[in-house]
């Protein structure tokens, strides 16, 4: 099983080769390997599904406790042959959507990743593992919803689906290790078999509200839903297949592994049961109100998504049966219609459903395929939609679930009525609407998906005995852990979850006549839909761009002084608190010096005060040098030739470095007042302090014995060497050696960058702030992110703006008083005061349109 | 800056330059057991070409070197890590200092290293860095 991670892989990386030698047919031969895998898993289903499960054990590094060990069990199967199985005909189909397209093996190499990550998800069994399948899904899924990275809508939906699901990993990564510390393993096997009873773990609600935010964040449930319409920015063949059976059933997958442990308590079934809810609502009232056929689908896999949590959340042996029959009917229709309506686009230019009709005779096999997917969708007989309906239907009202969620329930299924009617019904029938381009019916190699998957579904439909015993219900069994004694059936006799279908079902269809007219007074709900979470999202961003560049002026602000401040401060600080209320200072005046350490020292310390006093750059580069030569006398003095060679050389070069620079520095000048001198020479002085106490400490307290006795003694049988230090830099502390001449060689490359690449515009303009992350055009003036700059820029003209408008005022009041005076005393006309007002009006005004335009830049 | 025509220094330059390249090595290949070793040696070596850099100008000194600095980097990083992994292959941990002593005709024996070529990669990243700088420093200089 590890291998069929790696392989594909494997294969991924070698795509750009075999696309150099296979060109167009590169995604066909690229889909062998997904078709092959799911040979290879269908052939477990026997063992699977007579309640076997399959490990493969793998140690990945033992150290952490974290291995690849991976597991097919009844619901990884399912995941895996969906993955596997839908994954072979987007490639085929999208090699032929993309043919030509330049960026067609970018796009395959990030799509077989991205199908190798969901795989190794689903497989396993580690949590850290399971973790990090879940990022790299994150990110390969990124760079699918970016793909046309020219367009910046894309480039803001893929930011935002990956801010979103990375920031729920996050939260998720916490609760598995919160997880890993209750159930006292990093296995999910482990965890499970072990007796740990987790819902009563003290920790039990922190991790499930971890946990959850990562679940809830990659399976866009309220409020996190509004990344998964976004992401229909991605070409089709990733919504189809980021949508239906990948990416966003990977936060239902997760909950649907951790019900066994975690799964069944209060907490559990209020939270699932009442987020499943508002999801699907909001999923179903927002998809009838789009007329995008992308968008109508996206919106209605968030309403499944809410149905599969909100089942979850039932906790109930129905409920599960329920909930593995949903996922695979949802997997193959969702999967079979964003690949239709890809189709529907690529032909006729355009996914606006009021902007098509009657296209049943150019395109008869996507019409047919469109019409039996919608079926499912819709839960109409005798598709498989219909079998996880009814269960759906049954569970709930045999749940442990108020009527207001059973009311929401009913509501959102019949808004999928209509949005099925309306991605079946609208395209393909009514009055023909004429295109710009010449239709017709899409070639095999797309059509060959669609075709399958709708098969897939109206079998399974019509067998669902099989299809439940071989595939849903082991999964079921999985997810429960324990044995469930059931099997699925088409007809179920005429009970409520019957006659409630046939009341949705009626419901939805005459909604679904008046749909023109019901979407028209949806309108008025429009300020609260803009006031939605996704506001609050634009607004978090802003805030965080707010934040670090306030932080940024505070920390980064390119004063060296300043920086040095900050550090020096800082280290005095923390260690001086930990020197003053640690250990204790022995003042040992009782040294024998010589008198030429002495004079060595009356040196160094002169020198050090003739480069603070001098007055001309030259010299204290020469100060400078000679205390760096007084302290490498020390050093040698002292018995470290090493370190006093060193000393001398690295003196050497710094003046020579010094005054290479020196000719490009400005004149010599203080730019600091004696106050801000005087707090510099304290902090110095402070630092100075410091390092003397930290010295004589170390010389008097020995908290370890020192190290240097081994090093001594080892030197030579060890590592051959007689030079310590060298042997220290070489051998026993050669990685920190290996880093540190990396850092010294991304310094000379950064000197290299600051003097050869000279900045082409004035730095400090920061006009790109937010820009990335806030929508082009719909965002109100009020949401742009305006820069610190900016927006003291933006102030001040206000105020000058405010100032000329009370001058003017007072001007005018003035000049009306000396008109009326006038007019009193002349009685003559009044001097034309109120065109002068006018116009020093229309002043201020053009001053607010240039406020105006500015924010709009 | 660059006077031309100081004959002392130029003729000086001539003879110290190899001189001081010499003595780098030297300090090199001694540092195992006297005082010496890669950084060193590669600032003695910097030193080198900083005279010839002050004497010539930096086309002549680009000119000497042959290797653009910036690959003199990439040499030493590249040297630094293969140190890395004999150890590995031999299923030892990273970085584990392995000897293979070489006897040579005389008696003597010169003992090749993981450290000597870890140390030679230290020597040509110091080297590099700093002639990177001098170098572009000088070039805008003389621009």
């Amino acid at each position: 099983m590890q291998l069929s991670v790696l392989v594909i892989y494997l294969l991924a990386a070698l795509t750009p080769w075999l696309y150099s030698k296979h060109q167009a047919r590169t995604a066909n031969i690229l889909a062998l390997l997904p078709a092959g895998l799911t040979l290879w898993f269908a052939s477990h289903i026997p063992l699977i599904a007579s309640g076997g499960i399959l490990v493969h054990e793998y140690a990945w590094i033992p150290g952490l406790d974290i291995s690849l060990t991976m597991v097919l069990d009844g619901l990884s199967l399912m995941f895996a042959l969906l993955i596997c199985g839908i994954g072979t005909f987007i490639l085929i189909y999208a090699g032929s959507y993309l043919q030509g397209h330049k960026d067609l093996p970018r796009f395959l190499v990030v799509l077989l990743s991205f199908m190798a990550s969901m795989l190794g998800l689903v497989l396993a069994d580690n949590l850290i593992t399971l973790f990090v399948f879940w990022e790299l899904t994150s990110i390969t899924s990124y760079m699918l919803i970016g793909f046309k990275h020219e367009s910046a809508e894309a480039r803001k939906a893929a930011l935002q689906g990956l801010i979103v699901t990375v920031g729920g990993g996050l939260a998720l990564l916490a609760g598995l290790i919160m997880l890993a510390g209750a159930g006292g393993s990093y296995s999910l096997q482990e965890i499970f078999n072990s007796s740990e009873v987790l819902s009563e773990h003290p920790l039990y609600v922190g991790m499930m509200i971890c946990l959850l935010l990562g679940a809830f964040t990659k399976s866009a449930q309220f409020p996190f839903h509004f990344w998964l319409p976004n992401a229909m920015a991605a070409p089709t063949p990733v919504s189809a297949y980021l949508h239906s059976a990948t990416m966003v059933k990977a936060g239902i997958y997760l909950m649907a592994r951790l019900y066994p442990e975690l799964g069944g308590t209060d907490f559990w079934i209020n939270t699932l049961t009442s987020f499943g809810a508002l999801t699907m609502l909001t999923g179903a009232f927002m998809a009838i109100r789009s007329t995008d056929l992308k968008k109508l689908l996206a919106y209605s896999t968030v309403m499944a998504l809410g149905t599969l949590t909100l089942l979850l959340g039932l906790s109930t042996e129905l409920a599960m049966m329920a909930f593995a029959a949903y996922l695979l009917a949802h997997s193959l229709y969702k999967g079979a219609l964003f690949m239709l309506a890809g189709i529907v686009d690529h032909e006729t230019g355009t996914r606006d459903v009021t902007q098509l009709g009657g296209l049943r005779k150019l395109m008869p096999v996507t019409a047919i395929c469109t019409l039996i997917a919608a079926f499912s969708l819709a839960g109409l007989p005798p598709m498989f939609g219909f079998v996880a309906k009814e269960l759906l239907l049954e569970s709930l009202l045999a749940g442990p679930v108020g009527l207001l969620i059973i009311l929401m329930v009913i509501t959102s299924a019949i808004f999928v009525v209509i949005v099925a009617a309306v991605i079946a019904l609208r395209p393909f029938f009514g009055r023909f609407v004429p295109q710009a381009r010449t239709i017709h019916e899409a070639p095999k190699l797309m059509l060959a998906g669609p075709v399958v998957l709708t098969a897939l579904s109206l079998f399974a439909g019509l067998l669902p005995g099989l299809t439940g015993q071989f595939i849903t219900l082991p999964a079921s069994m999985a997810v429960a852990g324990q044995p469930i004694d059931g099997y699925l059936s088409l007809w179920h006799g005429i009970n409520l979850p019957l006659l409630l279908s046939i009341v949705s079902l009626a419901a939805g269809y005459a909604l679904f006549r008046k749909w023109d007219t019901l979407r028209d007074s949806l309108r008025i709900l429009n300020p609260i839909i803009e006031r939605g979470p996704e506001a609050g999202y634009f607004r978090f961003m802003q805030g965080i761009v707010l934040v670090s560049e306030w932080q940024t002026r505070l920390l980064q602000n390119g004063s060296m002084r300043n920086y040095l401040r900050t550090i020096i401060l800082t280290l005095v600080g923390v260690t001086g608190y930990a020197l003053l209320w640690r250990y204790q200072v022995h003042w040992n005046w009782d040294v024998s010096v010589y008198l030429h350490e002495i004079v060595l020292v009356l040196i160094l310390v002169s020198a050090a005060a003739a480069v603070c006093i001098t007055g001309s750059r030259l010299g204290a580069v020469a100060t400078m040098g000679a205390v760096g030569f007084s302290v490498a006398l020390i050093f040698i003095l002292f018995s470290a030739p090493d370190l006093g060679i060193t000393q001398i050389l690295v003196e050497t070069l710094t003046v020579i470095l010094l005054v290479l620079v020196l000719f490009r520095l400005p004149g010599f000048s203080s730019t600091s007042t004696p106050a801000e001198r005087g707090r510099d020479a304290f902090v110095a002085i402070l630092t100075g302090t410091l390092m003397t106490l930290l010295i004589m400490i170390t010389i008097d307290v020995q908290i370890f014995p020192s190290i240097s006795d081994y090093m001594i003694e080892n030197s030579q049988p060890l590592a051959y060497g007689r030079n310590i230090v060298n042997v220290i830099l070489v051998d026993y502390r050669a990685l920190d050696t290996l880093g540190e001449i990396f850092v010294l060689a991304l310094a000379a490359l950064g000197v290299y960058a600051m003097i050869k690449f000279r900045p082409e515009t004035e730095p400090g303009g920061n006009h790109y702030a937010g820009t990335l992350i806030l929508p082009p055009k719909q965002v109100p003036e009020k949401h742009i992110v305006l820069s610190l700059d900016e927006r003291k820029q933006l102030r001040e003209e206000k105020k000058k703006a405010d100032r000329l408008k009370a001058e003017a005022k007072a001007a005018a009041e003035k000049a009306e008083a000396e008109a009326n005076e006038l007019r009193v005393q002349t009685s003559e006309e009044a001097p034309p005061a109120s065109t002068d007002e006018s116009n020093l009006d229309k002043g201020t005004d053009s001053a607010s349109d240039d406020q105006a335009n500015k924010g709009g830049q | 800056m660059m006077k031309p025509g100081t004959l002392i220094l130029h003729v000086a330059t001539r003879f110290l330059v190899p001189l001081q390249l010499l003595f780098s090595i030297f300090l090199l290949l001694r540092g195992h057991n006297e005082p010496g070793g890669g950084f060193i040696a590669g600032l003695v070596a910097s030193g080198a070409f900083a005279l010839y850099l002050f004497t010539f100008g930096a086309v002549m000194t680009r000119d000497l070197l042959r290797i653009d600095p910036r690959n003199l980097i990439g040499i030493g990083l590249f040297l630094g890590m293969i140190s890395i992994f004999p150890a590995w292959f031999q299923g030892e941990a990273f970085l584990t200092s392995q000897w293979w002593p070489v006897a040579l005709p005389g008696g003597n024996e010169i003992k090749l290293s993981t450290p000597l070529i870890f140390d030679i990669g230290v020597y040509f990243t110091v080297f590099g860095s700093v002639m990177l700088m001098l170098v572009a420093l000088t070039e805008t200089e003389e621009r």
